[in-house]
């Protein structure tokens, strides 16, 4: 026992195993922490550390069967929470921790009034009347900082941005007022903006109530934005404890080392154009314009030349991938060209286009949906040779096959797999491999490397920026992550609402912005560089 | 050396089929029944030759599983004193053909323009749909008696009719899945790769629309052959004497209360064919899908 009088929750050797058809696995294999009052624990781990199944013990939410506790005890105020009965358990729930989940669609009832949805929790636990829980709602929504809490308690979750959903369920989080609130990835799915807002109320809401917050997270920023103690696990087992400056500053694990490494926008390794570059452009954007009900790009320029990557930022709806659908002629502007080695491919006739696909590829976001689940590898890669029947012989599929996945890092066996078959870094592999089939011009990355964790997001970039060495390509490289794009690009445009606010040479705009939005979009971009200097 | 080579990889395939019937032994006794009665149908005829209409008045209304008779009254005599295996057998075959023919030509004409309806869209597809709820809309044993009223009631007629009556699911499901499939993101890359409209239908969007359709299908057989019986036993369907499963249950009616197995045994039947074919569907489903198809294969072969 801890005689810690700070202490709230104290977890030791907890193992949490799944029942599967191919035997069981260990999700979680003995893990130990412990959090004081007014603490915030980051909990790091790519996916399949088994971090999210900690949570969801500690919150009494893990599904046994298949899921089975092992052994532990977790210790909230004294008591072991793992021996108490199920009603004891609930009760507890909510009253002495919350949580709160990245997907707030999901966790919100979209039939409810935000308002209602708040309130109830005062009325059935404790026992305020209907008017007295609507106040309190309302004072909550305000503290969270909703503008116009009266009138927007009245809104239903729909109507409002995924911000502020995450600030609506951090209210319902605060209701009970909780000792201890876990945050599961809480704003994963947030613009970067956005994000550094939520991690500030976070982080005030812990100092006023004096709450311990245990965060979530694969993002190495975000902890080092907002975390005291830091653990990092990996397979289920912590492979490194300590205080956020001891684990970011001077890592001891091999497997910590390699994550800090991984950590993009070091500026490290760039590779320097040739100077005798084609003055022509490949690619040139001309007074682009595309309209929807509203208007989704907006007088778009800019020009790809060969052996060049552009990095394109913004965050969700400044139209950046309306611009890629462009490039790709899967959608007609509503003004304006894209002249392709000075031919607009607007005005191209049936087999011009089809030239033109060949050259210009996409590698999308999530390798999940890109790949068809019912073909195998040699399928996917072979598809491209199958359209355009004359560029390579069908003797020599398979030959070329394993030499491109050989290049990507895969294996030539791998041909004969699914994609299920593989995680998800080496299906963008895959997605990769495909477009540099019909070797290519330009490949378009619309948040290639968004999805996939940190250690397995720097292999692909630097893959990126080998294939580029090898076969001299231009990357149109769009991404809402500025690190990965500090990274990589050589040019960098910086959109919002669907226009170009900046534009210029990857050193100038990271170190010299002009524009106050791009000014802001750095600062609120999690960075390890500020704990570094402090 | 070719020719080895393909009969190796055949002889693969089928192992391996046959390891995923070993692994669903629920489905492996569905397909060796549906072998049965597929034999049944093709050769049933011929090995009994006419048997099904002799008629033996003495022995009306034979209660079955008796040994006193012929082995052809182990299942009893109609009321006519024929044998029930007899017309069984014989029924098999004109059923099979029917519902069978009814099923593929419904499911491969109602999918196509569901999957027509739904990748195309615009006014072709509004167009198809709005077919789809006319024919819905209309009750379709009534449209099947008028229809048979007007032409001849001959077995041709007979299918086409219940294929056309039951195309409207398929084209909704079809159309509903492709939807939603044409939108993923391996279609985007196809067409970003300069595939034709024909390849991305076939290759992208039809495999992940099949097995649904297939087991729309499977549980769509055992309705037709009740459709056909109905209509047969209004007189538009089959006319006598020939006989199907369907039939037999409407002419055993009558006799529910004297002589039960009139209709127990096609009945029978008719729910086990069907439950045999949503077994092997189920099965059919796991083989289609990559992601699921481990849980048919051997463990051993997963170890290699």
């Amino acid at each position: 026992m801890s005689n810690n009088v700070n202490s709230l929750l104290k977890v030791s050797n907890l193992a949490v195993s799944f029942d599967t058809v191919e035997g069981s696995i260990n999700a979680v294999q003995g893990i130990d922490f412990e959090l004081n009052k007014g603490q915030t624990l980051a909990i790091i781990g790519e996916s399949g550390s088994g971090k999210s199944v900690t949570a969801s013990v500690i919150m009494g939410i893990l599904s046994c069967p298949p899921g089975r506790i092992k052994s532990g005890e977790i210790f909230l105020n004294k008591q072991d929470i793992l021996k108490l009965s199920e009603i004891d358990r609930r009760k507890l729930m909510g009253n002495k921790i919350a949580i709160i989940f990245q997907d707030t669609l999901s966790h919100l009832n979209p039939v409810f009034t935000v308002g209602a949805q708040i309130a109830e929790c005062f009325e059935v636990h404790k026992n305020y009347t209907k008017k007295e829980s609507w106040d309190k709602a309302v004072k909550l929504l305000d503290r969270v900082k909703i503008p116009n809490p009266y009138k927007r308690a009245k809104d239903y979750p729909h109507q409002f941005s995924g911000g502020q959903r995450q600030r609506v369920m951090i209210a319902m989080a605060l209701a009970l007022e909780p000792d201890i609130i876990i945050a599961d990835e809480p704003t994963t799915a947030l613009d970067v903006t956005i994000q550094a807002k939520i991690l500030e109320l976070l982080a005030e809401l812990r100092d006023e109530r004096n709450m311990g917050l245990i965060l979530i997270t694969h993002d190495l920023g975000i902890a080092a934005e907002v975390a005291d103690k830091v653990i990092v696990l990996k397979n289920g087992k912590i492979v490194e404890k300590g205080t956020l400056k001891e684990v970011f500053i001077k890592p001891k694990h091999k497997y910590t080392k390699e994550l800090m490494n991984s950590i993009p926008g070091k500026f490290n390794q760039r590779y320097k154009r040739s100077d005798n570059i084609d003055t022509n452009p490949i690619l040139e954007i001309k007074n682009i314009s595309k309209s929807y009900d509203t208007l989704a790009c907006d007088n778009i320029n800019f020009n790809l030349f060969r052996d060049e990557i552009i990095g394109i930022v913004g965050e969700s709806g400044s139209g950046k991938t309306t611009i890629s659908n462009l490039i790709l002629r899967l959608i007609e502007p509503s003004s304006g060209c894209i002249l392709y080695h000075g031919r607009n491919i607007f005005d191209f006739d049936k087999k011009e286009l089809f030239n033109f696909r060949r050259k210009v590829q996409i590698v999308f976001q999530d390798p999940y949906a890109s790949l068809n689940p019912t073909m195998n590898v040699f399928d996917i890669i072979s598809e491209p040779w199958i359209i355009h029947n004359d560029f390579l012989h069908k003797k020599l599929h398979q030959a070329r096959i394993s030499e491109l996945l050989t290049s990507v890092g895969l294996k030539p066996s791998d041909s004969k797999k699914y994609p299920h078959e593989f995680s998800g870094g080496q299906r963008q592999r895959i997605a990769i491999a495909r477009a540099l089939a019909l070797n290519p011009e330009i490949i378009i990355c619309d948040e290639a490397v968004s999805a996939l964790d940190v250690s397995i997001q720097a292999q692909i970039i630097k893959l990126l920026k080998d294939l580029r060495k090898q076969f001299s390509l231009s990357y149109l490289f769009i991404a809402h992550d500025l690190p990965v794009v500090k990274d990589l690009a050589d040019r960098v445009i910086v959109m919002k609402s669907g226009e170009i606010l900046e534009e210029g040479n990857v050193e100038k705009v990271f170190n010299k912005p002009v524009n106050p939005y791009t000014i802001d979009l750095l600062k609120s971009s999690p960075s390890i560089e500020k704990l570094l200097s402090n | 050396m070719q020719l080895i080579l393909q009969k190796k990889v055949f002889y693969n395939k089928f192992k391996q089929i046959f390891s995923m019937f070993l692994n669903d032994k629920l489905a492996l006794i569905s397909i060796i029944f549906l072998i049965f009665m597929v034999f049944l149908a093709l050769f049933g005829p011929s090995l009994i030759n006419d048997s099904f209409t002799k008629m033996n008045l003495r022995l009306r209304n034979l209660e079955p599983f008796s040994f006193d008779h012929n082995f052809m009254y182990f299942f009893g005599a109609d009321a006519l004193g024929r044998s029930m295996i007899a017309r069984l057998i014989i029924a098999t075959q004109n059923t099979m053909f029917i519902a069978g023919s009814a099923v593929i030509l419904s499911m491969t004409l109602g999918g196509a323009l569901g999957l027509i309806s739904g990748y195309f869209g615009g006014k072709t597809g509004n167009l198809i749909m709005r077919i789809a709820d006319i024919i819905m809309s209309f009750p379709s044993l009534l449209l099947a008696v008028i229809v048979l009223y007007m032409f001849d009631p001959g077995l041709l007629n007979l299918v086409l009719v219940l294929a056309f009556t039951r195309m409207p699911i398929y084209m909704r499901t079809a159309r509903a899945e492709v939807l939603e499939i044409r939108e993923r993101l391996f279609v985007s890359a196809a067409i970003s790769m300069g595939a034709s409209n024909s390849r991305i239908i076939f290759k992208h969007i039809a495999p992940l629309t099949i097995p649904t359709l297939i087991t729309i299908a499977t549980l769509d057989f055992a309705f037709v052959m009740l459709g056909e019986s109905a209509l047969s036993f209004l007189g538009v369907g089959i006319q006598p004497p020939e006989v199907t499963w369907g039939l037999m249950v409407a002419q055993g009616r009558n006799y529910l209360q004297l002589a039960w197995w009139l209709a127990f045994f096609p009945g029978l039947i008719i729910m086990l064919v069907a439950l045999s074919l949503n077994l092997l569907s189920s099965w059919l489903r796991i083989v289609l899908d990559p992601r699921q198809r481990w849980r048919l294969e051997n463990i051993g072969d997963k170890n290699e």
